[in-house]
């Protein structure tokens, strides 16, 4: 499904982010692992064309990110907190977000009413804007705005950052049951390698830019990653 | 510990990202400060010689002291409109080893050190030397009523941060007292009860008993214990220092729907204007400048002599929310930016819906000036060219203009006296908006004449209209050429 190719990334002369060849099949779960500047953000930035590669590109389903922009209508991400429109309320953004991706107010609302139980009670009707929201519950709103619209490819930076153990424990499932679906490709990175062992069948660790580890979850996984991080 | 507090106000003020954006705002800004200082002062000095001119039977300083009440009102309407106490910043220190009360006494004292203080100053003490030297008050005389004077702008200073804090929030609180305001006004209009003169008579006692200075100094003082202790009060997260939390007015807009697919950018963009401070002024002053027109109209010097400069306010009256919100597009998206970006939006549709928006306002500004055919049929007609040539080159234009904006907004901050946004783009962009037309306006008039060169303007507009696909499509692809600088620059914060 992506396909990434001599992809480098320089500011001033410093490269964030440098990998060769890495591939990501269609209906995989791919978790991504790394330190703080590890160049996981910036690997989802230019997966999303935010920012140009300095070498090499992404293609996603075979059209190359930064050239073509048909990508876009069977992929979502939730980055951070500004990819939400603060002045909204959330059910405002959901419903905005649906009209982007030719989704009509019932669909919408049948997908939140899946999620019902995710939301705890603390996002819908509430008449707040996203602004006021706390940064978990903004968290929250983010990341099922991402699953709007049938997306073929989902990518969630750090998505269990900020949230409650029962939010995390309740997007562990939501996570898994999308990985279930064979149509689904979803990208998650985390600083918890034990969430991210959990929800995802393959991990790539990322260490200043390069991808140092690449496996398969087993049950040894865990393991071999604590040894790999424990410096 | 003042030190070290001053110390990092200091830094905050060089570092701070309004300050380092760019060196020609930073200068322009000096520049604004250094005219008002001068012009305040040539006030200072300027208006005893005046006065005496003009009323030489009266005492200049009685005029004055009538004229001080009138001061010290618009001074607080502007300061609350302008100033407010910058009480968030001490945030990060509340959980170390200070104490409380410091740091309150230093976010008050620190307000007194704004520039805004430094104006009365400057035309008082002038004023107090013209009085000293000429008539025959002792310097004792003198200085008690500038100290009085001084002690005023201060209380004026406090008084502001009460009223921001009791009615920042609730603006309908302010009409009992408006209410009031306006009775005075009334009074002082039909000559009932002059409150100036009454004001003035007080004042003018401190130069026979120069102790009763102390009077408006208690007044300071109260003042500053008042907000001292309410800031003491309120000095937790939870209620002084809590951010703003509105409350959600929610209507589904659903007569956008009939806009098609520029729907969902419509909604946002009303949203966008409507519920955050700083685009919601931009309408409101959008209406204020429509009485831009009284000014000219009325005056032969531009109606008979330089009918070019009425081309300028038709452009301004009917152009102004297409100024004020076109030039900022779309950092007005800047907060989520990236998001549109990675979107499944069509870029035609996006800036189709900032298009409408600014046509809309066009159409909207046009008829409500159209009483302005009281002085005249060709001043509406005019007018009504102008808004056609708006539609027409000028939406183009500033949206063409838009692709070069890289500067994050933040939606909430006033706009008054805000530059955060403003780069080389809109500094260059006033001229073909505003000049082009006048000079087109001018050529036209002066090789045939005025009814030609309305109609000249109106078809030049009528002509960008119908190209309007043409130049969306340039549009378009000049902000897709744009894509990753503007995304980089809209996160940059501050």
């Amino acid at each position: 499904m992506i396909q990434v190719n001599n992809l480098t990334k320089t500011y001033n002369g410093t490269t964030v982010l440098n990998i060769e060849n890495l591939e990501i099949k269609k209906g995989e779960s791919f978790g991504l692992v790394g330190n703080n500047g590890a160049g996981k953000t910036t690997f989802f930035s230019l997966l999303l064309d935010l920012i140009q590669p300095t070498t090499g590109n992404i293609t996603n389903n075979g059209i190359q990110v930064h050239l073509s922009e048909d990508w876009k209508p069977f992929t979502t991400a939730f980055i951070d907190e500004s990819f939400l429109i603060g002045y909204l309320t959330p059910e405002e953004y959901f419903y905005f977000i649906g009209d982007l991706r030719g989704q009509n107010k019932a669909d919408v609302d049948a997908l939140l009413d899946k999620h019902k139980e995710f939301f705890n009670d603390e996002i819908l009707n509430n008449k707040k804007y996203l602004r006021d929201l706390s940064k978990g519950n903004q968290k929250k709103v983010g990341i099922i705005a991402a699953l709007i619209g049938n997306p073929e490819v989902i990518i969630l930076d750090e998505p269990f950052a900020n949230l409650d153990p029962t939010t995390q424990i309740r997007l562990k499932r939501i996570i898994k049951e999308l990985a279930d679906n064979p149509d689904v490709t979803i990208l998650v990175s985390s600083h918890d390698l034990m969430h991210t062992v959990e929800v995802s069948n393959r991990i790539v660790a990322l260490n200043k830019g390069e991808v140092v580890k690449d496996i398969q979850t087993s049950e040894e996984t865990l393991k071999e990653l604590e040894a790999f991080f424990a410096v | 510990m003042f030190k070290r507090f001053l110390q990092l106000e200091l830094k905050s003020f060089f570092r701070s990202a309004s300050l380092g954006q760019s060196l020609g705002l930073k200068i322009f800004m000096g520049f604004l400060a250094i005219y008002f200082l001068v012009s305040f002062l040539i006030l200072g000095i300027a208006s005893y010689p005046l006065l005496k001119q003009y009323f030489p039977e009266q005492k200049p300083v009685l005029l004055v002291n009538n004229f001080v009440v009138i001061w010290l009102v618009s001074e607080l309407f502007m300061r609350f409109m302008i100033q407010s106490l910058p009480i968030m910043n001490i945030k990060p220190l509340m959980v170390n080893n200070i104490k409380r009360q410091e740091m309150i006494h230093f976010v008050l004292l620190k307000s007194l050190f704004s520039f805004y203080n430094l104006l009365t100053p400057i035309v008082v003490i002038p004023f107090g030397i013209w009085c000293w030297r000429e008539e025959n008050f002792t310097p004792l005389q003198v200085i008690a009523w500038i100290v009085a004077m001084l002690a005023l702008v201060i209380s004026v200073n406090y008084a502001n941060f009460l009223l921001k804090k009791k009615f920042a929030e609730n603006l309908k609180g302010l009409i009992p007292y408006l209410a009031v305001g306006l009775v005075f006004a009334g009074l002082e209009y039909f000559e009932v009860f002059k409150i100036s003169e009454f004001i003035g008579g007080l004042i003018h006692w401190v130069f026979e008993f120069p102790l009763l200075a102390l009077l408006p100094i208690l007044l300071a003082f109260g003042l500053y214990r008042w907000n001292f202790n309410y800031l003491k009060n309120n000095f937790y997260l939870d209620s002084g220092l809590k951010g703003k939390t509105t409350q959600v007015e929610s209507s589904d807009l659903a007569w956008t729907k009939r806009f098609g697919s520029i729907a969902p950018f419509l909604q946002l963009d009303l949203k966008l204007i409507w519920r955050n401070k700083r685009p919601k002024t931009t309408v409101w002053m959008s209406l204020v400048f429509l009485v831009y027109g009284l000014i000219f109209y009325p005056n032969p010097t531009y109606s008979v002599e330089m009918p070019a400069f009425l081309v300028f306010v038709g452009i301004f009256i009917t152009g102004i929310f297409v100024i004020n919100f076109g030039q900022f597009i779309p950092a007005w998206d800047s907060g989520y930016y990236s998001m549109m970006m990675s979107q499944n939006i069509p870029m035609r549709q996006y800036l189709d819906s900032k298009a409408g928006l600014m046509y809309f306002s066009i159409i909207v500004l046009a008829l409500l000036s159209t009483p302005y055919v009281y002085f005249g049929v060709n001043i509406l007609l005019l007018n009504l060219a102008c808004a056609v040539y708006n539609a027409g080159v000028n939406v183009p234009l500033i949206l063409y203009a838009g692709s070069f904006n890289k500067k994050r907004i933040d939606l909430e901050k006033s706009p008054m006296m805000n530059y955060q946004g403003t780069g080389t783009a809109q500094w260059i962009l006033g001229f073909p908006l505003l000049l082009i037309p006048i000079i087109l306006w001018y050529v036209a008039y002066k090789l045939v004449d005025q009814n030609f060169a309305t109609l000249s303007l109106g078809l030049i507009g009528l002509i960008g209209l119908l190209l309007r696909n043409l130049f969306m499509d340039k549009i378009v692809k000049a902000y897709k050429a744009k894509k990753h600088i503007q995304i980089n620059g809209f996160k940059q914060v501050g």
